[in-house]
């Protein structure tokens, strides 16, 4: 077998930059740094994402086409994202106009 | 079907079969991307339609909890990377051991959940008709902060100023957050369901350093499940704390 075996040093040190991740993010929270608090916490939710998927989940040491495989679902992912929020973000119209009355139940 | 081993007949090695796998895994896990995409996609477009809704809904979650929460799971995560290599380097008590204290992570993961859904009952903030996001601050419970609650009722009261039907864009709100925290929370009862069955196999000596295929496989998915809480937790709880 010539699989590739990850030693546990290596997901001590990838728990280690996860949990500091974490810290980091709701400290982040916390601080004011106008429109960009959303842009730093999705930036350092993507970083620990791909440590995951790299280490924990061996991507690093897969065969190619279980890297293309991961790569396709992010493309996928980014064309769902990308078109429908381009979309959303061209109407002439405000979503919030939608009448309330529809909801209402209280 | 014809089997040798763990080696099935269509396969000509068992490094093929479990490439083969792990394969089909991840493409099962691209389907999940999208599906969990969806839901991303709805919370970010009605979060920007509605922020002051959705920020006061998000500063009631328990940051304690959540953040509390994300390290169980992270720590789970890790447990569970431990018991695939104690499978790849043939330690097989060790392989117990691992799943054992995954599967205990996980159900204090969902423990806690349920404590946190308990406190929406409590509060008044699961969509339908007794939806009210003035009862809480309104209503003190034993346990409260009294200067954070407040706090809110500060806010509530400021936003209900502004936009008089913040009690139905309150409910899309906590919709999203109990469709997409339910739903990951599903996940999760079925990764507990998928520990037990590898438990039952490890205490059988089933998972060999020729054969740990079963381990990576469900290793992957409890990993998939821990990305999707790494981006649940600063958009249901963190989006609007700067106050």
């Amino acid at each position: 077998m010539s699989e590739h075996i990850v030693s546990p040093k290596v997901y001590i040190v990838i728990f280690a930059s996860l949990m500091l991740g974490t810290g980091l993010t709701v400290w982040a929270a916390f601080q004011n740094f106008h429109q960009y608090n959303i842009v730093i916490a999705l930036g350092i939710a993507t970083i620990k994402a791909t440590l995951v998927v790299l280490y924990f989940m061996h991507a690093r040491y897969s065969p190619g086409r279980t890297q293309l495989v991961i790569v396709c679902s992010i493309f996928w992912l980014a064309i769902m994202l990308a078109l429908t929020l381009a979309d959303y973000d061209t109407r002439p119209h405000d979503i919030t106009l939608a009448a309330p009355q529809v909801f209402y139940c209280v | 079907m014809h089997r040798t081993g763990d080696l099935y007949g269509h396969f000509q090695t068992l490094e093929q079969q479990k490439e083969t796998a792990t394969l089909g895994m991840w493409i099962f896990l691209v389907t999940e991307v999208l599906f969990f995409g969806g839901l991303f996609l709805t919370y970010t477009i009605n979060r920007s339609a509605f922020s002051t809704a959705f920020g006061i809904g998000s500063n009631t979650l328990d940051i304690t909890l959540g953040a509390g929460n994300t390290v169980v799971l992270i720590m789970s995560s890790l447990t569970m990377a431990m018991a695939v290599w104690s499978a790849q380097v043939g330690k097989k008590k060790l392989v117990s051991i691992f799943l054992i204290a995954t599967l205990g992570l996980g159900t204090v993961f969902l423990g806690v959940k349920a404590v946190e859904y308990k406190q929406k009952f409590d509060h008044h903030l699961i969509p339908g008709h007794g939806f009210d996001m003035k009862y809480h601050p309104a209503h003190p419970m034993a346990r409260d902060d009294l200067k954070e609650l407040a706090l809110e009722k500060k806010e509530v009261d400021e936003a209900f100023a502004v936009d008089p039907d913040i009690n139905f864009h309150g409910q899309l709100y906590f919709s999203l957050y109990f469709g997409m925290t339910g739903l990951h929370a599903l996940h999760m009862i079925v990764g507990v369901g998928l520990l037990i069955w590898l438990i039952t196999g490890s205490f059988a000596g089933r998972f060999t350093p020729q054969y740990n295929t079963p381990v990576e496989i469900v290793g992957l998915y409890w990993h998939f499940v821990d990305i999707v809480w790494i981006y649940l937790f600063p958009l249901l709880y963190l989006i609007d704390r700067h106050r």
